[in-house]
């Protein structure tokens, strides 16, 4: 690599770190692209990786997905947990032989020494219930602290993998913790600088954090969002029943916006979930509906251009 | 003789899947090479992380010849029987097959030799099989051939395979075969880190050798046997013990090749967390084993990892990330522990209001309720005070909504004592809180405290009704419930405390309070035959006489199970003595003559028998002690003394024995007959004042 400046640095800077991953893995053939422009639970659920890993076709990306989990909001008052933080999400269809490698390598790039730390691959069976996958895989640990998951999908929107993705999730936030040698999320140095010139993670977000802490337990319009989790919702069937071409379920032409409401209805719940207004019998028939629009947008992208056989 | 060494070579394999992974391979491997007819000296497997590896030596290196004869048709048959004949054994003409000589008639056989093949050839087609089939609990595809369908499926992606054969003093042949291509060859890698080249090797002893050269410790017994030593060290050092713990041990040897334990602290403030909590979070989420300080007993703010490398700092690193993590982990348990302590426990149970236990038995607040009601009615049996019960029940389940338990739900019912002692509740009503779940299991100790002892039957019985009730009985392996261990516990809580509880009762009052009713009448008798296999099952478990249970049930209106029980022990004994034994004989064969007149005279002989129609001084004697043994022995039953009992029931053995030596049953005089019939019958009834003989086996 070349010399890079110390401000931008991975050990450095949050920014830096963000960076040296983006260009490992560009290094390694995928496509950069930038987060989906919408709220999300998890960098899983970004069309990039839900669809593309569906369908016969070569896929390799990375990008950050910036992770939405009202529940998980303390009001900026805990050291690590955030209700918004980042995850850097990897694809690679099908799975290289070498994965477990390249994975490693990355560690390397932003500064974690295999010779230095304990790096464990620790069984993990990741299952999404909301979107119908599952998959095997581990979490990778470094020195005792779980820094990404890994996983090989078996099964996407309840379409069966082949050929099978490998996928890697960092989570950016703990990772560059440890790298950075602190134990306070927002002491994160956001830009590498120092004195003055030194924005940090805190800078950036205590304040975002504080306020939706607010919105998503106290405030959250609750009719509001039922209704828009049923809007979504139908919206997502109305667009996937418009979508096949000629009324014949052999192509179809609006799987992504289709999607696009799925995530919507899912991003909802989550905001139902954390106001406390969802029983728990009514839990489960809420992430069964999220559920079923995941497996037609399937269904449906099995049918696209991008995701059929050729 | 040849050796076989196979190494699948594979990414990591979750801990807890290997010990049975290595057990499998052998298994499968050794019963197949014996299925083709090849006994092998020994046969060892071994699984690390990322290989499962089997040794098998001393196999022959070809199957011997097998000879076999075949039977064909008649000398002079018709032409399509020896033209079949012929294509079934794959002779050319009648004139390769031998004849046999046979009065019936001369026929034709052939005689077929099969060679042996070369085990390597053998080989080569049974371990693609197993490989394919190999019995993972889950198992997965990946890669450029997971795009078509039949492509292997492995517990994680599968690398190499070294599959070698051959003696000890040559070069070994490989087993050539190829799996989804992966073909088989001698080369394997060393550890991830530290020696990650390939490694060439010919048979075990070398390739042992040389993984442990290249950082691998390929016996997982050899790690486990490492880390201990190494942890207990480490402690010692510092005037330390170790807290061992088996279950921990074998999963971290399981994520590790070449073990280094380390030591690590946290800050001594958390040391105000109870031990057990601190335990569960070190262990669970960290997979480190804790430090105890001989001095106290009590845990001290140490910590022993377990890495997979020597690292170059010397671990200074890998301790220091791990002291971080357990620290924010401690903290957070911390936090939670001194959150609980601010909620009263009551305060916490209008929550269980909106909590379902079973969507047809209620919510929890409705179980807790019925649990009061029944603990108030169980108490005085127990000997326990009914408002410590009370009070104890309705705390019991609490902690089940605090954060700690949320956190570490193993810590069920402790969080809840230690929580109850915060609040000042009584030291019975606070234990209860963890012993009512007891006993777990057949080692797991039963609680005492009368408080406990009421406060888990309540819990256990109201659980066992209710599921009855809804018809969720278990079937078969499946117990999803585990209603099984609640009677079983049941039992032994009566039993060990010498409790005296009739269970038809206290079924029916447990039933009053369900919202379902199920089949109401018959209920309480159904559950307590399945009470009545429980015991079966146990006495057999231990060793016991477990047909005898049956004889006891069988009178009827058994109910009381620690009855049931000391009647099952008294019986047991008598029937070890030679009185026991042959009365038992004895009344069998006046059960079975009586079986056999009853059914040719389609009657039956119930009825005193009449004494003015004895003949013989044999009958009068019988009459005599029959009498004697039913007064004697129904007057101990009375007393619950079982043994007394058995006692008086040998008394009428010589009385049974001499009657059959000497008196013919059917006399030529019908009224002397059924007389004589009627008396037999006595004997049956005599005998139940303890048991049904008829239900004894033997």
């Amino acid at each position: 690599m070349d010399a890079l400046p110390a401000h931008m640095r991975p050990e450095r800077s949050f920014q830096g770190f963000i960076l040296a991953l983006q260009r490992f893995w560009a290094e390694q053939g995928c496509v950069i692209l930038q987060p989906y422009d919408m709220e999300m639970g998890a960098g899983t659920f970004h069309p990039a990786t839900t669809l593309r890993a569906l369908g016969p076709k070569r896929w390799n990306a990375a990008y950050v997905q910036p992770s939405r989990r009202p529940k998980d909001g303390r009001y900026g008052e805990n050291p690590n947990r955030l209700q918004h933080y980042y995850q850097f999400q990897v694809i690679m269809k099908p799975s290289p032989p070498n994965l477990q490698d390249l994975y490693l390598k990355s560690l390397a790039a932003i500064g974690i020494d295999s010779s230095l730390h304990d790096i464990r691959f620790v069984e993990d069976d990741w299952e999404s219930p909301t979107l119908g996958a599952w998959g095997l895989g581990w979490e990778c640990w470094c020195d005792g602290m779980e820094v990404s998951q890994f996983t090989y999908f078996q099964q996407v929107a309840g379409v069966e993998c082949a050929p099978v993705a490998g996928e890697l999730t960092y989570g950016l936030e703990r990772l560059a913790m440890y790298v950075q040698g602190v134990d306070r999320v927002y002491d994160l140095n956001f830009n590498g600088r120092d004195g003055a010139d030194k924005v940090t993670y805190g800078d950036v977000f205590l304040q975002a954090e504080q306020e939706y802490s607010r919105h998503n337990f106290e405030h959250s319009d609750s009719d509001m969002l039922f209704k828009q989790f049923v809007m979504a919702e139908e919206a997502c069937k109305k667009y996937l029943d418009a979508g096949w071409k000629d009324g014949k379920r052999e192509a179809h032409l609006m799987a992504l916006p289709a999607y696009d409401q799925c995530i919507k209805a899912s991003h909802v719940f989550n905001l139902l979930d954390a106001r406390g207004v969802i029983s728990v019998t009514e839990r489960q028939s809420y992430i069964m509906r999220v559920r079923e629009l995941a497996k037609a947008c399937g269904e449906a992208w099995v049918h696209t251009e991008a995701g059929r056989a050729v | 003789m040849p050796d076989l060494l196979l190494e699948l070579f594979s990414e990591e394999i979750p801990a807890r899947m290997q010990a049975k992974a290595a057990d499998d391979l052998r298994r499968m491997v050794t019963d197949k090479l014996v299925a083709e007819g090849l006994v092998y000296e020994g046969a060892k497997a071994f699984a690390t992380p990322r290989r499962l590896a089997l040794t098998v030596h001393g196999i022959p290196a070809r199957q011997s010849d097998l000879k076999t004869e075949r039977r064909g048709p008649k000398i002079g048959a018709p032409d399509a029987a020896v033209q079949g004949f012929l294509k079934a054994t794959g002779l050319k003409s009648l004139d390769e097959a031998t004849i046999q000589r046979d009065p019936k008639g001369d026929f034709y056989v052939a005689l077929i030799e099969k060679p042996g093949r070369a085990t390597i050839d053998v080989l080569a087609e049974i371990l693609p099989v197993i490989i394919r089939t190999f019995p993972w609990p889950k198992s997965m595809r990946w890669g450029e051939r997971s795009a078509k369908s039949g492509s292997l499926s492995w517990v994680r992606p599968l690398h190499s395979i070294i599959a070698t054969f051959g003696p000890e003093t040559e070069e070994p042949d490989v087993v050539k075969f190829a799996i989804d291509g992966i073909e088989t060859g001698q080369t394997t890698f060393g550890h991830r880190f530290m020696a990650p080249a390939s490694i060439s090797v010919r048979r075990f002893e070398d390739y042992e050798a040389k993984l442990k050269a290249a950082k691998v410790v390929l016996d997982p017994q050899a790690r486990k046997d490492i880390i201990l030593a190494d942890a207990k060290e480490l402690a010692f050092a510092q005037g330390f013990e170790l807290v061992e713990d088996q279950v921990l041990l074998d999963e971290v040897a399981g994520l590790v090749e070449w073990p280094m334990a380390l030591m690590g602290s946290f800050d001594a403030e958390y040391l105000t967390i109870p031990d057990e909590v601190i335990r569960a979070t070190i262990r669970n989420n960290q997979k480190c084993f804790v430090v105890s300080d001989p001095k106290t007993g009590k845990l001290t703010n140490k910590f022993i990892l377990t890495a997979n490398i020597e690292a170059t700092d010397g671990g200074k690193t890998i301790v220091g990330g791990n002291e971080r993590v357990i620290r924010a982990r401690l903290s957070d348990a911390k936090f939670f522990y001194e959150t609980d302590l601010k909620t009263k426990l009551e305060a916490r149970l209008p929550k269980f209001e909106q909590i379902v236990f079973h969507e047809k038995l209620g919510t929890q607040a409705e179980r807790i309720k019925r649990i009061e009601r029944l603990v108030a009615e169980i108490a005085p049996l127990v000997g326990a005070d009914v408002e410590k019960a009370k009070r104890a029940a309705h705390l019991a389940k609490a902690d089940l909504l605090t954060e700690v338990v949320g956190e570490f739900p193993e810590l069920q019912g402790l969080m809840g004592k230690y929580y109850a002692l915060a609040q000042g509740e009584d030291a019975s009503v606070a234990a209860a809180s963890e012993e009512h779940y007891k006993p777990q299991g057949p080692t797991d100790r039963a609680p005492t405290d009368p408080v406990s002892v009421a406060v888990a039957l309540a819990d256990k019985i109201d659980t066992l009704v209710g599921f009855w009730a809804i018809d969720e009985k278990p079937t078969g392996s499946k117990d999803p419930y585990a209603l099984r261990r609640a009677a079983l516990g049941v039992i032994r809580l009566i039993v060990e405390n010498m409790v005296r509880l009739p269970i038809l009762n206290v079924a029916k009052s447990a039933m009053a309070g369900l919202p379902a009713k199920g089949d109401a009448p018959k209920l309480p008798a159904d559950l307590l035959s399945f009470f009545a296999d429980r015991l079966k099952v146990q006495l057999r478990d231990q060793g016991a006489r477990h047909d005898l249970v049956d004889a006891v049930f069988s009178l009827g209106g058994q109910d009381d199970l620690l009855l049931v029980v000391r009647r099952v022990e008294a019986l047991g004994k008598f029937l070890d003595t030679d009185d026991g034994k042959n009365l038992l004989a004895g009344t069998k064969r006046a059960s079975n003559i009586l079986a056999i007149e009853e059914k040719k005279d389609k009657r039956t002989f119930d009825g005193a028998p009449d004494a003015g129609l004895y003949k013989l001084p044999e009958e009068k004697a019988l009459a005599q002690a029959i009498d004697q043994v039913k007064r004697e022995a129904g007057a101990a039953v009375a007393k619950e003394d079982f043994a007394t009992a058995m006692t008086a029931m040998a008394k009428l053995r010589p009385a049974v024995d001499a009657f059959f030596d000497k008196v013919k049953v059917n006399d030529d005089e019908p009224k002397v007959r059924e007389n004589r019939l009627k008396l037999l019958n006595e004997i049956r009834a005599a005998t139940r004042a303890v048991a049904d003989f008829s239900k004894i086996e033997g």
